[in-house]
């Protein structure tokens, strides 16, 4: 009976423009209260405590302290992993969907390949690392069948899984497909006409490739490079899983130090955390921007 | 040409995907000498703290997705409705997640949630699951604003609100009985693709110390041979169910709206 009364009032004369504007941001709040708790705070308290001293002063200390070799190594690892699985990812995703969508395998298995991408994209973390434990591991599936079958031990060809080689196979796997998701669509936009128009004017396939196709997709290729790159620089869980503590890369040494203060320092532990942030958000910022350029062509 | 280069990339690429899910299940299967057998997914299965764990995961995943739905759905139906203009600003927030790994931001749980500090969270395990469930919020906010905000571009959401309005409802009933039946595939799609994430988190868990299933899976990895792949199939089993279900119901709302015409 109440709301009913309300209700007309309100739609028979609108409150006054005072009372309205405080009650419009009312219904933000529980979302703004929500970020600032859970999300903007936790992560404001990691960067302001990476430019704070033990005593409680100001210092950039900490962040010139990164540039230890050890920490300066776990980011590099980090950074050449991360850039060659999302090179990879970018190239051979590329090529499986332009593949169905424009190379001639059927149509047909367009759908059950965007399928799968959606299910191998989210299957990350621990159980990825097990099955591909299970495959290429020491005591692998394959390794087994190539050493008993053709006499192939991949260990003696430098093989090892639990390397940062063996973590940028495990991390296509999720790469791969979140490519295929994401350029698919861009490849829908290449219209026909734009083909044609090129083949008129006597523009060979390489040359309307060059010229016409890939100056297109550039921005929506480079733009999700930057995204995987952020993809498996952030990944804890398959690395831990993999190599347990033995690979020096950035996410597994600032695990290490929020279970254990390995560093030493909790304040430097902060300054590692804000370098993996810095590092992420430019790649986004990256993504970001393109994403807007690639945007201009898919009407 | 062409067409045979393309077919062998694509062939290379399914190899790729098929053999490490070969390898897995194969593996899983071969805890018996000599012979295949289940006897992996039956010492799984009867682990109690496969139960545990699985089951504290579980119910972390549903208290998510209804954290998540009440929090989400109103936010964008008010965005949407009362200020369009904060819509860039809400949805940069909402992407966030995305950016900040999310071992950082539980980093920063544990510091600021501690026993020492204005709101110890951490201090007893109601608060600590509760932190993980919000943690949790937090990592899917980017997949479920985006599918109830795509969901809601589709509805007239002025002229509903209004309708309902003049029929006398108010803003419980309105989010309740109007918006959320009309945004219920992007909500169940959202709910799904949560459901998928936190049920093999680790980091959060790991490091809030809850005795989640993701944390379970690890420890048993390294002092187990067969059952960790038992546990990877399972868990792709349910990563492959989740997606399953998004698309059946992306769907069947294809099909009701077509039959409602």
């Amino acid at each position: 009976m109440a709301l009913t009364t309300e209700a007309t009032r309100t739609a028979v004369s609108p409150p006054r423009l005072t009372t309205r504007l405080p009650l419009r941001w009312l219904g933000l709040l529980p979302f703004l209260l929500f970020a600032t708790l859970f999300l903007l705070l936790p992560t404001l308290y990691i960067v302001v405590g990476a430019f704070r001293d033990g005593r409680g002063g100001w210092t950039i200390q900490n962040v010139l302290d990164l540039a230890t070799p050890s920490i300066r190594s776990a980011y590099w690892l980090s950074i050449r992993i991360s850039f060659w699985s999302a090179l990879l990812g970018c190239l051979i995703g590329f090529l499986m969907a332009a593949s169905v969508v424009l190379w001639g395998v059927p149509k047909r298995l367009r759908n059950p390949l965007l399928t799968f991408s959606g299910v191998a994209s989210n299957f990350a973390g621990v159980p990825l690392a097990f099955a591909f434990i299970a495959t290429l591991g020491p005591a692998g599936l394959l390794t087994l069948y190539l050493r008993t079958e053709f006499g192939i031990n991949l260990r003696a060809y430098g093989w090892n899984l639990l390397s940062a080689w063996g973590l940028i196979v495990t991390y296509l796997f999720f790469q791969i497909p979140l490519m295929i998701l994401i350029i698919t669509p861009a490849l829908d936009g290449l219209r026909r006409e734009w083909r044609e128009a090129a083949e008129v004017l006597g523009a060979s396939g390489f040359q309307y490739w060059r010229m016409v196709a890939l100056p297109i997709l550039f921005p929506s290729i480079l733009g999700t490079m930057a995204l995987l790159f952020a993809n498996a620089f952030g990944a804890v869980a398959t690395a831990i899983a993999l190599t347990g503590p033995s690979l020096n890369i950035a996410p597994i040494l600032l695990y290490a130090q929020i279970r254990g203060d390995v560093l030493g320092n909790p304040h430097l532990g902060y300054a590692l955390a804000l370098g993996m942030i810095v590092i992420t958000a430019a790649a986004n910022a990256i993504y970001i921007v393109l994403r807007a350029r690639a945007e201009r062509w898919m009407r | 040409m062409t067409r045979i280069a393309a077919w062998t990339i694509f062939l290379l690429g399914c190899i790729y995907f098929a053999l490490p899910l070969w390898g897995m299940t194969e593996f899983s299967l071969r805890m018996r000498r000599g012979e295949y057998s289940f006897d992996a997914y039956a010492s799984i299965l009867s682990n109690p703290e496969f139960q545990r764990t699985f089951l504290f995961s579980v119910t972390m995943a549903l208290v998510t997705i209804v954290v998540g739905v009440l929090l989400v759905v109103p936010t964008a139906f008010w965005v949407r409705l009362k200020m369009p203009e904060l819509r860039p600003f809400v949805e940069f927030v909402t992407l966030l997640p995305l950016v900040i790994p999310a071992i950082v931001v539980v980093f920063g749980y544990i510091r600021l949630y501690n026993t020492g500090s204005w709101l110890p969270l951490t201090g007893t395990a109601m608060g600590t699951n509760a932190l993980l469930a919000m943690g949790y919020v937090m990592l899917a906010l980017p997949y479920m604003y985006r599918a109830v905000d795509t969901g809601l571009r589709a509805v007239d959401v002025p002229t509903l609100t209004e309708a309902a309005q003049s029929l006398g409802a108010g803003w419980i009933t309105i989010l309740g009985r109007v918006i959320l039946p009309n945004v219920l595939t992007a909500v169940l799609s959202g709910a799904f693709l949560t459901f998928a994430i936190v049920i093999g988190e680790f980091t959060m868990a790991a490091i809030l110390n809850r005795p989640a299933f993701g944390p379970f899976m690890q420890r048993l990895g390294q002092d187990r041979a067969y059952e960790p792949t038992a546990l990877a199939v399972i868990a792709f089993v349910i990563t492959w169910a989740c997606m399953g279900l998004i698309s059946l119901v992306a769907r069947t709302q294809k099909h009701t709206r077509a039959a409602g015409r």
